[in-house]
C-alpha cells in the first residue's frame, strides 16, 4: 500500500497542472502550429496504448497482440455516438472506453483460464473478427471508413493520460496489483500462495481493454475518418513494440518509447517500407542483444531519484 | 448435388493448401514450443520464387515446385540459425516477438524489392476442367489436391521412418533427454525448420496457381488461418494439421457457399476461439498437465 505523502501528493498536483497550462498556452497562442499540434496528439494518443497494454502485458504477463481490435471497439463506438447519434464528446469517450471493457471481458473471461500463448493467438483472433466484422457493416461505412468530427483537443487528451497514468501507478501499488505482479513472475507459485490467477488476468485485461478503448474515442476524433484498415495487425503489432521496446514491466520505458517511436515514425513518413523495415530490424536486434528492453523492468525513477514523484513501477 | 459435391472439392483443394502450410506451424512448435509468425512468409516467398521461376526461367511446374521448397528450405534455417537460436532458453515472450519482428521484415524488404502490387500466376492447364459425377473443377485444383497429399504422404514416411524422423520425434518428446541420448539437437532442429519451410513454400506455389494472383501480404491471413488449422488439429501434431487444415478450408468454401463469403476470413477466427473454449488442446491434442 502507497502511504498517504500530501506534501507529494500536492506537488505532483501542481507539476500535473504546470504541464497542462504550458502546453496549452502554446497551442493557444499558436507559438506550436497545427503542425505540433498533430505530432502532440499522435504522440499522447499512441502514450496511452502503450500504457493500457502495459497492463496486460507488463503487470499481468500476458501476451496481447490484438490490441488494435480494442482501439478499433472505443474508435468505432465512440465515432457513431458522436457522428451519427449526436451526443456529447465526454459521453462518447466514455462509452468507447466501456465497449472496449465489455469486450475485454467477453474475450478475457474464456481464453484467460488458459496458459501461454493461447491467449496471444485469442487476441489476434478477436483483432481479425472485430476488423472483418466493421468491413462489413454498412452503417460504418464499410471499407471507405467514416468520417468524424474533429473533437480531440490537447484538454481531452491530457485529462485521460492523467487518468490512466494515476489509475494505473496505483493500482500496481495496491494489493491487486501485487498480486497481479505475482502472476506474471510465476503463476503456478502465485496460485499456490492463494492469489486467484485467472481473475487477476481478467481485471487487468479488463483495465488495459478500457484504456484501449479510450485512445480509440481520442484516435477517432483526431483523424477526421477511421478505416478498418486503420486497425489492422500492424497497429497491433506497433502497440507491442512500444511495450517490449522500453522493457516489459516498465511504465515509463512504456512511454518513452511510445513518445521516441512516434517521433521516429513522423519523422519517416515518407519513407513508409523504409520505416518499417527499421521497425522490424531495430526489434530483432533489441530481443536478442538486449532482450530486457530499454529500461528492464526498472522505472526511470530509479535511474533519476529526483523524479521520484509518487510515480513508480513494478519495484 | 452436383453443386455441393463441387463445392466440397474445392474446400478440399483449399484445406490442403491450408494443411501443407499448417505443417509447418505445428512441427516447429512442436519441437521448439514457438509460433513461427514467419512462416507465413516463408510461404509467401515460395510463391514468389515459384512465380520467378515459372515466368522468368520458363521452368516446368516440377521444377519451380522444387527450386521454390528448396529455396524456402534455405530461408527457414536461415531465420531459425540468426533469429530463433540465440533465443531458444530466453522467455517466449522474446521468441514470439522476434518471430513478429522477422515477418514484418520480409514482408517489407519484399515490397522494398519488387514493390507491393501483386503478381499474376500463370495457369498450368487453361480451360482444362475435370468432369466428376457432374461437378466440374479446375484440373489446376486436381494437380493442387495430388501434390500437397503426395508431400504429406513423403513427410508422414520421414517422420516414421527414418532416423532423422525419430531424433525429430525425441527431440519434440523430451529436448534435454534426447541431447543426453546424444542426439544433434540443433541440426535435428534445423532439419525440421527445413522440412517445415519446404511445405510452406510448396504451399506458396499451388496457392498461387490456384488464386491466380499473389502479394507480398499473402502470407499474414493465410498464415494466420494455417495456424488456427494447427491449433484446432492439436499444435504439435502432425495429422491434427492435416485434418485441421482440411476442416478450416471446407468451413471456408462452405461460408461462401452459403452466400455469406464477406464474413468468410472471420469463420477461421471463430472457430478458434470455440476450439479455445471447449477443447484447446485441439482434436489430436493430449493434455498436458502443468510442470512446476
Amino acid at each position: 500500500m502507497v502511504k498517504p505523502q500530501p506534501k507529494k501528493a500536492l506537488l505532483l498536483a501542481l507539476v500535473i497542472v504546470a504541464v497542462y497550462a504550458v502546453v496549452q498556452f502554446l497551442l493557444v497562442s499558436r507559438v506550436l502550429g497545427r503542425y505540433y499540434e498533430n505530432v502532440i496528439m499522435n504522440v499522447g494518443i499512441n502514450i496511452l496504448l502503450a500504457i493500457s497494454l502495459h497492463v496486460v502485458l507488463g503487470l499481468a504477463g500476458q501476451f496481447s497482440i490484438g490490441h488494435a481490435g480494442f482501439l478499433a471497439v472505443g474508435a468505432y463506438t465512440s465515432a457513431v455516438l458522436t457522428a451519427k447519434l449526436d451526443l456529447p464528446f465526454p459521453v462518447a469517450l466514455l462509452a468507447g472506453a466501456v465497449a472496449a471493457l465489455l469486450a475485454g471481458l467477453l474475450i478475457g473471461i474464456p481464453t484467460l483460464r488458459l496458459r501461454g500463448d493461447y491467449l496471444a493467438i485469442a487476441t489476434l483472433g478477436f483483432a481479425e473478427i472485430v476488423r472483418v466484422t466493421l468491413l462489413n457493416i454498412e452503417y460504418v461505412g464499410g471499407a471507405a471508413g467514416m468520417r468524424v468530427p474533429h473533437l480531440t483537443t490537447w484538454t481531452y487528451l491530457y485529462v485521460s493520460l492523467v487518468v490512466a497514468l494515476l489509475a494505473i501507478v496505483h493500482l500496481t501499488h495496491s494489493a491487486h496489483g501485487r498480486a497481479t505482479l505475482a502472476i506474471r513472475e510465476d503463476e503456478v507459485a502465485a496460485e499456490a500462495m492463494g492469489v486467484p490467477a485467472t481473475t487477476y488476468k481478467v481485471l487487468a485485461f479488463a483495465i488495459g481493454s478500457f484504456f484501449a478503448g479510450l485512445a480509440g474515442g481520442l484516435h477517432a476524433h483526431n483523424f477526421y475518418v477511421i478505416q478498418p484498415a486503420n486497425f489492422g495487425f500492424l497497429k497491433s503489432f506497433e502497440i507491442l513494440v512500444f511495450v517490449v521496446l522500453g522493457g516489459i514491466g516498465s511504465l515509463t520505458g512504456a512511454m518513452i518509447s511510445a513518445t521516441f517511436l512516434t517521433l521516429v515514425s513522423i519523422a519517416l513518413q515518407s519513407y513508409p517500407e523504409v520505416r518499417m523495415i527499421v521497425y522490424s530490424l531495430v526489434l530483432v536486434l533489441v530481443m536478442l542483444f538486449r532482450p530486457q528492453g530499454l529500461l528492464g523492468n526498472r522505472e526511470l525513477s530509479s535511474f533519476l531519484p529526483a523524479l521520484r514523484l509518487g510515480q513508480g513501477g513494478s519495484r | 448435388m452436383d453443386i455441393w459435391l463441387q463445392q466440397l472439392l474445392i474446400g478440399i483443394s483449399l484445406g490442403a493448401i491450408y494443411a501443407l502450410i499448417a505443417l509447418g506451424y505445428t512441427m516447429v512448435y512442436g519441437i521448439i514450443k514457438l509460433i513461427n509468425f514467419a512462416h507465413g512468409d516463408v510461404f509467401m516467398i515460395g510463391a514468389f520464387v515459384g512465380y520467378y521461376a515459372l515466368t522468368a526461367f520458363h521452368l516446368g511446374f516440377i521444377p519451380s515446385l522444387l527450386v521454390a521448397m528448396l529455396v524456402s528450405a534455405l530461408l527457414g534455417v536461415t531465420i531459425e540459425r540468426v533469429a530463433y537460436r540465440r533465443l531458444r532458453n530466453a522467455p517466449r515472450l522474446n521468441a514470439l516477438t522476434t518471430a513478429i519482428g522477422v515477418s514484418l521484415f520480409i514482408e517489407y524488404t519484399t515490397i522494398y524489392a519488387r514493390g507491393a502490387q501483386p503478381a499474376a500466376y500463370p495457369a498450368l492447364f487453361p480451360n482444362r476442367r475435370l468432369e466428376l459425377f457432374g461437378a466440374s473443377i479446375k484440373w489446376d485444383a486436381v494437380v493442387i489436391l495430388l501434390t500437397a497429399v503426395f508431400l504429406m504422404v513423403v513427410l508422414q514416411l520421414i517422420v516414421q521412418r527414418t532416423r532423422t524422423g525419430k531424433a525429430m520425434r525425441a527431440v519434440s518428446f523430451d529436448l534435454e533427454a534426447a541431447r543426453l541420448m546424444g542426439i544433434s539437437v540443433d541440426r535435428t532442429i534445423a532439419i525440421t525448420f527445413a522440412l517445415g519451410s519446404a511445405l510452406g513454400g510448396a504451399a506458396g506455389v499451388i496457392y498461387g496457381l490456384y488464386y491466380t494472383k499473389i502479394d507480398p501480404f499473402m502470407g499474414v491471413l493465410t498464415g494466420l488461418k494455417a495456424f488456427v488449422a494447427a491449433v484446432l488439429g492439436g499444435i504439435g501434431s502432425i495429422p491434427g494439421a492435416m485434418v485441421g487444415g482440411l476442416v478450416i478450408g471446407l468451413v471456408e468454401t462452405l461460408v461462401s457457399a452459403v452466400g455469406w463469403s464477406l464474413f468468410r476470413d472471420a469463420a477461421a477466427f471463430l472457430i478458434l476461439i470455440l476450439i479455445l473454449l471447449f477443447r484447446p488442446e485441439g482434436l489430436f491434442g493430449r493434455h498436458a498437465p502443468e510442470k512446476v
